[in-house]
């Protein structure tokens, strides 16, 4: 569906984007993520055929964006980051509208069903709320019954509530096999949505997979954590796979077994007659965690 | 409320069944064309206009203000020509109007289209650019076209303007309209390219729209503005539109109070025509799908 490679994008002597190399396959939803400014717009509007590039070899549905006509562009549907235009019209009056500038839309009022907008249909879409403006904006994208779906940024500035809503509507998309890129720099969102992620920063993709095995995250080490309070406080510990440290009557075990070692300390602890390991917590590094340390370990690697 | 409940029922029923209607996934269905397309964009362009109060009320209450307040004011007849200077000036708030709605109304709202992203939408759609320009001009000249009749009952009404049966004057008004309309609806796109930001629009509009009434002989006798304002004046649409209006309404003995003592038609088509061509090239050379650099 998309391929890109050696993909460099500079402003004068700004570089936007250093060489980004993605791949994202039929039916999938794939995540670009990354902090404001990293480059995830600048690529998705290349992506888009908005910008033109500096360099790199592109093809989306196999045809170099930069050239893509009008053809092309009926397979593809964009949702774009800004909201809000078309105020005076209703949205039956916009989703109609759009569906005519393509060869075989999807009915207007199948669309706006879709999007949850079909109580709305008969209002001006000045009078939405965000949220509800936001699913006009992916009901334009959907209505030319697009092969390929870009979301940049869906989620950005809405409500929890309205942000769930958002989310099962991608979900339903993909449920029905379309093929989307979004662009977010919630991680969770990734995590929520998308088969796969590509972390990009600087310019730069700096970690692709999927979302939950991002940074290594999977097979990261956990720490388990436990004080040694009361009986326990006295008996050396068993022998434990991982690093143990002590501070202030709490342990800290970091490992790559956490099961095994809680089996380890609970067998223990009940050998001195304790039957719960007060205050035992297993943590893994959260996705924010790693997605900080990635960026932070980019930037000092960018500095040295 | 009412009508756009009713327009936006039947407008998506309509597309509704013709999309519902095709059966199946044919192997290549046509891309809708060019005429399609910008009949739609013409459609939409219209009921934004209606329902925008600011649009409705400068292309037509102010320019109605303005004809009877000013008539109210000035009375009387040019030095010996005979003329009422209200039909002189209906001539010319006519020519104005269309200048408006052309010029300033569209800059304003090519500003608003690329603020807003209506530009960048559409050009993230399959539609035919030029279904684009299609709709805004075709929208000029209907709201252009339904102000014109407006001033002219009036002028008829109020100051005894008489609606012209010669068929080269008939055919004058429709060429002075037409050109007149798609000149500075072009001008209007192209000088939109300089307003920043859509909220500042109106006063960057305003000030070439406001001099240039004040020396194209519009709510004054082109002959009573100063030389040098005259020949700036001449440079520009608005001063030829008016003089061809009058050339359409007013008598013919009239016409020795024009500059060069005449009506000078061959002049004013060919001047307007010019700024049709130029206005042309100008969209060509500064329009931007895309909105001013949002880096991200």
């Amino acid at each position: 569906m998309i391929e890109v490679r050696g993909l460099e994008k500079a402003y004068g002597k700004r570089v936007a984007l250093a060489g980004v190399d993605l791949t994202v396959e039929a039916g999938e939803v794939f995540a670009l993520l990354g902090p404001n400014g990293a480059g995830k717009t600048t690529t998705v509007e290349i992506l888009e055929g908005f910008r033109a590039r500096s360099r790199g070899d592109v093809k989306v549905l196999g045809v170099d964006p930069a050239r893509g006509d009008a053809a092309w562009r009926a397979r593809i549907g964009i949702v774009l980051q800004t909201t809000g235009a078309f105020e005076e019209l209703t949205v039956a009056e916009v989703v109609s509208h759009f569906a005519c500038f393509y060869p075989r839309p999807r009915p207007a009022d199948a669309v706006i069903e879709a999007v949850g907008l079909t109580a709305q249909r008969a209002v001006r879409s000045s009078e939405l709320s965000g949220g509800q403006k936001r699913r006009l904006d992916i009901a334009l994208g959907l209505v030319g019954d697009p092969e390929l779906l870009f979301l940049d940024e869906p989620t950005t500035g809405l409500d929890p509530v309205a942000r769930r809503q958002t989310w099962e509507l991608v979900r339903s998309l993909a449920a029905g096999g379309k093929t989307v890129l979004l662009t977010t720099h919630y991680l969770d969102e990734a995590e929520a949505l998308a088969d796969r992620a590509a972390v990009i920063a600087a310019g730069r993709v700096i970690a692709t997979g999927r979302p939950r095995e991002l940074g290594g995250r999977h097979d990261a080490e956990a720490e388990v954590r436990f004080r040694r309070a009361g009986a326990l406080a006295e008996p050396a510990l068993p022998e434990l796979a991982g690093a143990v440290t002590e501070a202030a009557g709490l342990c800290t075990i970091k490992t790559a077994q956490p099961t095994q070692t809680v089996a380890v300390l609970t067998a223990w602890a009940a050998s001195a007659g304790v039957a719960e390991l007060p205050e035992l917590t297993v943590m893994r590094p959260s996705l924010e965690q790693i997605y900080l340390d990635m960026i932070a370990d980019h930037d000092k690697a960018a500095q040295s | 409320m009412s009508t756009s409940t009713s327009t936006s029922t039947s407008t998506s029923t309509g597309a509704g069944a013709g999309a519902g209607a095709s059966p199946g996934p044919s192997p290549a269905a046509a891309m809708p064309g060019l005429l399609r397309t910008g009949v739609a964009r013409i459609g939409v362009e219209l009921k934004t206009f209606a329902r925008n109060r600011q649009a409705m009320f400068f292309t037509f209450s102010l320019p109605v203000l303005f004809l009877v307040l000013f008539g109210a004011i000035f009375h009387g007849e040019i030095k010996g020509s005979g003329v009422d200077f209200r039909q002189y000036f209906v001539a010319g708030m006519m020519a104005t109007g269309i200048f408006g709605t052309g010029f300033a109304n569209l800059a304003i709202r090519v500003a608003m289209d690329q603020d807003d992203g209506t530009l960048k939408r559409l050009a993230g759609t399959p539609m035919p650019k030029g279904a684009y320009f299609i709709g805004k001009l075709g929208s000029v000249v209907v709201a252009a076209a339904v102000q014109s009749a407006l001033m002219l009952t009036l002028g008829v009404a109020l100051y005894g303007l008489r609606v012209p049966t010669d068929p080269l004057r008939l055919l004058t008004f429709v060429w002075v309209f037409l050109l007149g309309v798609m000149g500075t609806s072009l001008l209007g796109i192209a000088y939109s390219r300089i307003i920043k930001k859509a909220r500042a629009a109106p006063a960057v509009v305003q000030p070439p729209y406001l001099v240039l009434q004040f020396i194209s002989g519009v709510f004054f006798y082109f002959g009573s503005i100063p030389g040098f304002l005259r020949t700036t004046a001449s440079l520009f649409p608005l001063k030829w539109m008016a003089q061809g209006l009058r050339s359409v309404f007013l008598p013919a003995a009239f016409a020795a109070r024009e500059p060069g003592g005449a009506w000078n038609r061959p002049l004013t088509a060919l001047i307007l025509g010019a700024w049709v061509v130029g206005g042309f090239a100008l969209v060509l050379l500064t329009f931007r799908w895309r909105g001013r650099s949002d880096e991200g």
